[in-house]
């Protein structure tokens, strides 16, 4: 008892269970985002997606990933073989190495660096090394058309990216991410809406450039599949490509909890100061989130007709209710609710990048590099002197 | 600067214009049908794989006349063709198709044959599942394509001697 306690306290036993969680659990969650999305798109374009993998396609992401780690591993001939096996590499680690400083609560993060928005702003940067190199390696015109797009897209929207976290930034007073939740806390406010709801324009150029350094639609020029069928990542089959898409869902997950960090007051709770909210925001809100998942997916299993299927989704909709039961017991909620609250804000920004995906076309090149330079650029700087001159006169 | 301002303005109106577009989209029901476990559902005017009708009495309605194998634009339909007899009335003309093949390995589905039927004996079924592995099982034959009688028709006339039978 008393070694499990010493294990329990060890300054250690956080970081290296939550590294183990997220190397462990984050395949898993991408394959369910991809899931999510590919659902997401059907019903937007008024059809099933998959249905036939378990209960509504629920079992999909694993036949996926069998599926990839089983198919022939090809490299090409011509290619660069070092750097060909290599580059997929780089994007997943550098993309898994940002998980290292974001805040899931209050002392629930592997580190809290005090430079930590400059550590995910740095791998961001170093994961476009793995794009550019495995076009290059791959010795073909698409992939290396798709890289020197990526490149200079991904390189122009990190300049207007990094002046819109500046204005965060400006507003908390530090770099680390744990400090600039706790200064929302102090300030009583989400930083979107500080300096009079200023900070809104710094938000909108983070959402646009976010879009654009995570490669998605209406940003996805690199593997603008129409043109260089798939960009960089033509020459990549089997687990090589799993890797890229893999890094690309973790580097989805990064912008949008940094977006959840900084503007919209990481994992606390809408109001956090007001304590009466308590009961319904930390208690209510989780619970009958749950339940109603549940008992909708009760409602959908009783019009599948195969039994199996019937039978999982049964299954997936008592384990929902009981789920609406645990979270109501208060020793459980106390340690959920946090945690809870940040992985919904970046659910819903995951699927605010959903949402932009199925409704606007791809941008054309010129188009790409106008926005980033002649607006984004200009917009985040004048936002800066904005904020800083409000934040300024607000203080004194 | 006031014109920039309203610039702005009305470009997140589009957005949102656009991005309420799909949400309302995606409240809609989907219209994909369930097809290998629910049978789909066509338009009447769909053209699938040909009937053979017969008439009110049960007798076929195909005279054996060739209209239809002359109007076909691939010549996929081989018709013989054999007289009616006192003993054996299979149709209500004077002839009728003894032999009446389709092959579905050069079919178009044009429906140039159902418009040149002069007696609506050959019409475009709902049918479409004729995928096979075997070219040659793609040949239709009269059996296979011919409706079956009404229960209340009366049968043709097949050889009521020998039918009656015992000449």
């Amino acid at each position: 008892m008393d070694m499990l306690q010493a294990i329990l306290a060890h300054p250690w036993f956080t970081p290296l269970l939550l590294t183990a969680l997220i190397i462990g659990l984050f395949p898993l969650v991408a394959g369910y985002i991809v899931l999510v999305e590919r659902k997401v798109l059907a019903d937007m374009q008024v059809r099933l997606g998959p249905m036939r993998v378990g209960p509504h396609g629920l079992l999909q992401p694993i036949a996926d990933a069998l599926k990839l780690l089983l198919k022939e591993d090809i490299i090409p001939e011509e290619s660069d073989k070092a750097l060909f096996w290599f580059a997929p590499v780089i994007s997943t680690f550098t993309a898994l190495s940002a998980f290292c400083v974001i805040p899931f609560a209050s002392g629930v993060y592997v580190a809290d660096v005090n430079v930590g928005l400059l550590v995910i702003s740095a791998m961001s940067s170093v994961g476009i090394l793995g794009i550019v190199l495995g076009g290059w390696a791959s010795n073909s015109h698409y992939s290396l058309l798709g890289a020197l797009r990526s490149a200079a897209q991904l390189v122009s929207y990190e300049v207007a990216l990094a002046l819109a976290l500046l204005s965060g930034v400006m507003a908390a007073g530090t770099l680390s991410m744990a400090g600039i939740v706790r200064a929302q806390q102090e300030r009583h406010i989400w930083f979107i809406f500080d300096n009079y709801g200023l900070m809104l324009i710094p938000f909108v150029v983070y959402v646009i450039s976010a879009v654009a350094e995570t490669n998605r639609a209406p940003f996805d020029l690199p593997e603008a599949e129409s043109e260089l069928v798939a960009g960089f990542h033509t020459e990549y089959s089997g687990f090589r490509w799993a890797l890229y898409f893999l890094a690309e869902y973790a580097n989805i997950f990064v912008v949008s909890a940094v977006a959840v960090t900084l503007f919209l007051g990481g994992w606390l709770r809408p109001f956090p100061n007001v304590s009466w909210l308590e009961l319904p925001f930390n208690y209510g809100f989780p619970a009958l989130l749950f339940l109603l998942i549940g008992l909708g997916s009760l409602r959908l299993a009783r019009k599948l007709t195969w039994r199996p299927h019937a039978i999982g989704m049964t299954g997936v909709g008592l384990f929902m209710i009981l789920l609406a039961g645990v979270v109501l017991i208060p020793p459980v909620n106390a340690v959920v609710s946090s945690p809870f609250w940040f992985l919904i804000k970046v659910g819903g920004f995951v699927y605010l990048m959903i949402w932009l995906r199925g409704t606007f076309p791809r941008f054309r090149y010129d188009q790409l590099m106008n926005i980033g330079w002649k607006i984004m650029i200009p917009v985040a700087l004048g936002a800066i002197l904005l904020n800083a001159i409000v934040g300024m006169l607000r203080i004194s | 600067m006031a014109s920039k301002l309203g610039t702005v303005i009305s470009s997140a109106t589009e957005i949102a214009k656009g991005l309420g577009i799909t949400l309302r989209e995606m409240m809609q029901p989907a219209l994909t049908e369930d097809y290998p476990d629910v049978a789909p559902s066509f338009q009447e005017r769909y053209r699938g794989k040909h009937v053979l009708r017969r008439d009110e009495n049960g007798l076929e309605k195909c005279v054996g006349c060739f209209l239809c194998a002359a109007a076909c634009p691939v010549e996929c339909i081989y018709i013989e063709a054999a007289e009616n007899t006192e003993l054996v009335r299979i149709s209500g003309g004077e002839r009728y198709a003894k032999v009446y093949n389709i092959d579905y390995s050069r079919c178009i589905f044009c429906g140039y044959c159902v418009e040149a039927c002069p007696t609506d004996a050959i019409t475009h079924g709902h049918g479409f599942e004729l995928a096979s592995y075997d070219v040659s099982t793609l040949i239709q034959r009269k059996e296979m394509m011919l409706e079956a009688a009404k229960p209340g028709a009366k049968a043709p006339v097949i050889a009521p001697v020998a039918a009656g039978g015992h000449h």
